[in-house]
């Protein structure tokens, strides 16, 4: 595929607001997992026992006037994620270039703004929405894309993508089609998921969700912590004389296996990883990344290892994060992905958080130390749901 | 690049699935659409052949409506559904399943469903047809507001311009329940599914934004038939669909129309 050059990129999580936090913590070995003390709507059922990645400071966070009709935890984080980095001046920078209609929002979420909808039924007046919680375009999957589009002014195509936790990851995907296709000249992409009642008692009616803090890939890992997040990236045609990050292929299939159960032979993650390869125009041989998607569940774990083990070379130094944000579900494809570009942009590889016994059924290319190196390719690895799995394949120009 | 200087995207229709309530059957939709007679004997819910029995009646009505007229539409155009890549697009997904998921965790959380908590993704419909066919090709869902349709067809489009030589595009919405019903309402369940092709046999289809224009309400036959369904907004290219040519204009964002033309 033709490169595309990624102008800003930024993630919100658990362990701060903006990139510089989130490879700050990275260095220095600082999780952002606490012990659950989410919501007030789990009080009369008691918590769950487990520990989560919860964004600081969100019950603060005030939108603008304009912008209170789409008020929501999802919404606010996504507020919160877009004033970092430098993305709203690189916003305005692109529809400055190509006009506001020349710009798509393509945005990804598991369960957008559903949290407003589970506090609106606690609180119903005969039968009814309480007059606070009656705003429509909250209570439906693309509360996100149109709140994104409200906030920053663009006004080309808009759309919420909701394929679980590949989400945000099939944004590029998506965004690189429409670039090709000249249906946009640049695209705001990234994705944001917050805690809800939902997910915290979906994935512990699963029986996936741990006690402890997670511990991707470790012997004894035992299921996973779920996270909050939110980031963004800008991509614009790559042009002669670029320098910086670039998105270099793609590659998406499906299980055709289970709803909430990975491959057995990890068949569908295989074919994404390889079809980004192939689109990258690389071999495995010259990733020097990947972050996985490492769940900390007992499947999806030894299932990815055998499946990056069938691929890539001993050499790779492959890594979850999700120790230090948690599972952050639909938006865990623009936070890996900025884990990933932080590693090809300073050389600071991540290893994981919370695991030490190495799980014989995995390979040598899943790492539990950090490691220095200079890489040419970093890959990211999103899976969800529903068996839709997503590989995204970055490079320097 | 103006909008008017932007491409368009081009395929031709090699397959049609369509089922609502009353009209289970494209058959049926076109017969109406063109002659306003109704099939007497319609089933109250469509009876995706690609589930289990068992299933079949369990499944979520927005699941059953996905996948029957996604195997619909791939038996009209004779390809094999393995073979295809898919795009789901749906305005609010399954509401009696939210609703459920709501009330349940006001009630009582730690009793909540796993099978309807896996069943609550935007994407079930999605994984529902792959696994069903054993598509391993790449399956998107997607929401965009009264926009779903055309963007999903834009989205279809535009992997069939990238490397696709065929398209699963399946569209649909159900039934609004509970007090959710006023914030995301929708009426009955409507379902319309296209398989795009690059060659071959169909009405060729032409598709580019167009600036945004106040349209009078849609006035053919199908479009007026579902018209409280919050998949209506696709009925336009369906009625253009059932006479086998015309210009359906349909919503397609803030700025932008999706102007869609229908040659034989």
């Amino acid at each position: 595929m033709a490169p595309l050059a990624i102008r800003a990129c930024t993630a919100t999580s658990a362990v701060g607001p903006g990139r510089e936090a989130l490879a700050q913590a990275l260095r220095d070995g600082r999780s952002g997992l606490r012990r659950n003390d989410f919501g007030d709507q789990a009080a009369s059922a008691g918590r769950l026992d487990c520990w989560i990645g919860r964004v600081d400071g969100l019950e603060s966070v005030e939108l603008p006037t304009s912008l209170m009709p789409w008020d929501s935890r999802n919404n606010r984080l996504a507020w919160l994620a877009l004033g970092q980095d430098g993305m709203r001046e690189a916003i305005e920078a692109a529809i400055a270039r190509h006009g506001a209609e020349r710009v798509a929002v393509i945005v990804g979420t598991s369960t957008s703004s559903i949290g407003s909808t589970e506090t609106a039924y606690t609180a119903l007046e005969d039968g009814e929405f309480a007059d606070e919680f009656a705003r429509p375009h909250v209570h439906t999957p693309h509360s996100l894309g149109e709140f994104v589009q409200q906030a920053t002014g663009i006004s080309g195509p808009c759309i919420t993508v909701a394929t679980a936790c590949s989400s945000s990851a099939k944004v590029f995907a998506q965004a690189a089609r429409m670039i090709a296709a000249g249906l946009a000249d640049a695209a705001l992409v990234g994705g944001v998921d917050t805690l809800c009642g939902s997910v915290l008692f979906g994935f512990n009616s699963l029986q996936l969700v741990a006690s402890e803090p997670c511990r991707p890939f470790d012997a004894a890992r035992n299921g996973l912590s779920l996270g909050e997040a939110g980031g963004f990236a800008l991509l614009e045609r790559a042009t002669d004389g670029d320098t910086g990050l670039q998105l270099r292929g793609y590659g998406e299939s499906s299980d055709a296996h289970h709803m909430s159960s990975p491959h057995p032979e990890g068949l569908g993650a295989r074919l994404a990883m390889r079809d980004a390869l192939a689109r990258a125009g690389i071999d495995a041989a010259e990733v020097g990344y990947l972050n996985l998607h490492g769940t900390a569940t007992p499947a999806n774990d030894s299932i990815e290892a055998a499946a990056v083990a069938s691929l890539f070379p001993d050499a790779l130094h492959a890594s979850s994060t999700k120790g230090w944000t948690g599972h952050t579900l639909g938006a865990a494809g623009i936070v890996e992905s900025t884990v990933a570009l932080i590693a090809l942009e300073r050389g600071e590889l991540p290893g994981m958080l919370g695991s030490f016994t190495p799980d014989p059924a995995c390979g040598p290319q899943i790492r539990f130390a950090s490691q220095r190196a200079d890489i040419r390719y970093a890959m990211n690895n999103s899976f969800g749901f529903g068996g839709n799995n997503c590989s995204l394949v970055f490079g320097r120009a | 690049m103006s909008i008017s200087q932007a491409p368009g995207l081009t395929a031709h229709v090699a397959g049609i699935g369509f089922w609502t309530r009353g009209l289970p059957s494209w058959a049926a939709a076109r017969e109406y659409a063109l002659n306003g007679t109704q099939p007497t004997d319609a089933p109250a819910r469509p009876s995706p052949q690609l589930l289990p029995a068992n299933e079949r009646r369990r499944a979520p009505e927005t699941v059953a409506i996905a996948l029957e007229v996604a195997m619909a539409a791939c038996e009209s155009a004779a390809r094999e559904p393995a073979s295809l890549p898919s795009v789901f697009a749906s305005t609010h997904g399954e509401l009696a399943i939210t609703d459920y998921m709501c009330a349940t965790l006001a009630a009582d959380p730690r009793t909540l469903s796993p099978t309807k908590f896996h069943n609550s993704v935007h994407n079930a419909a999605a994984g529902y047809w792959t696994i069903g066919t054993g598509a391993m090709q790449p399956a998107n869902a997607i929401s965009a507001y009264t926009a779903s349709f055309a963007q999903g067809l834009i989205e279809a489009l535009m992997q069939l311009r990238d490397d696709a030589d065929a398209v699963l595009l399946v569209a649909y919405d159900g039934q609004a329940f509970g007090p959710l019903a006023r914030m995301a309402p929708s009426e009955g369940l409507l379902g319309g599914a296209l398989v795009l092709s690059r060659e071959g046999a169909g009405p060729r289809l032409h598709a580019r934004l167009v600036p945004a224009s106040t349209q009078p309400p849609a006035n053919a036959p199908l479009s007026r038939f579902a018209s409280a369904n919050a998949m209506a907004p696709m009925l336009p290219l369906f009625d253009v669909l059932a006479r086998g040519e015309g210009t359906a204009i349909l919503p397609a964002g803030a700025a932008h129309d999706l102007l869609v033309e229908v040659t034989p």
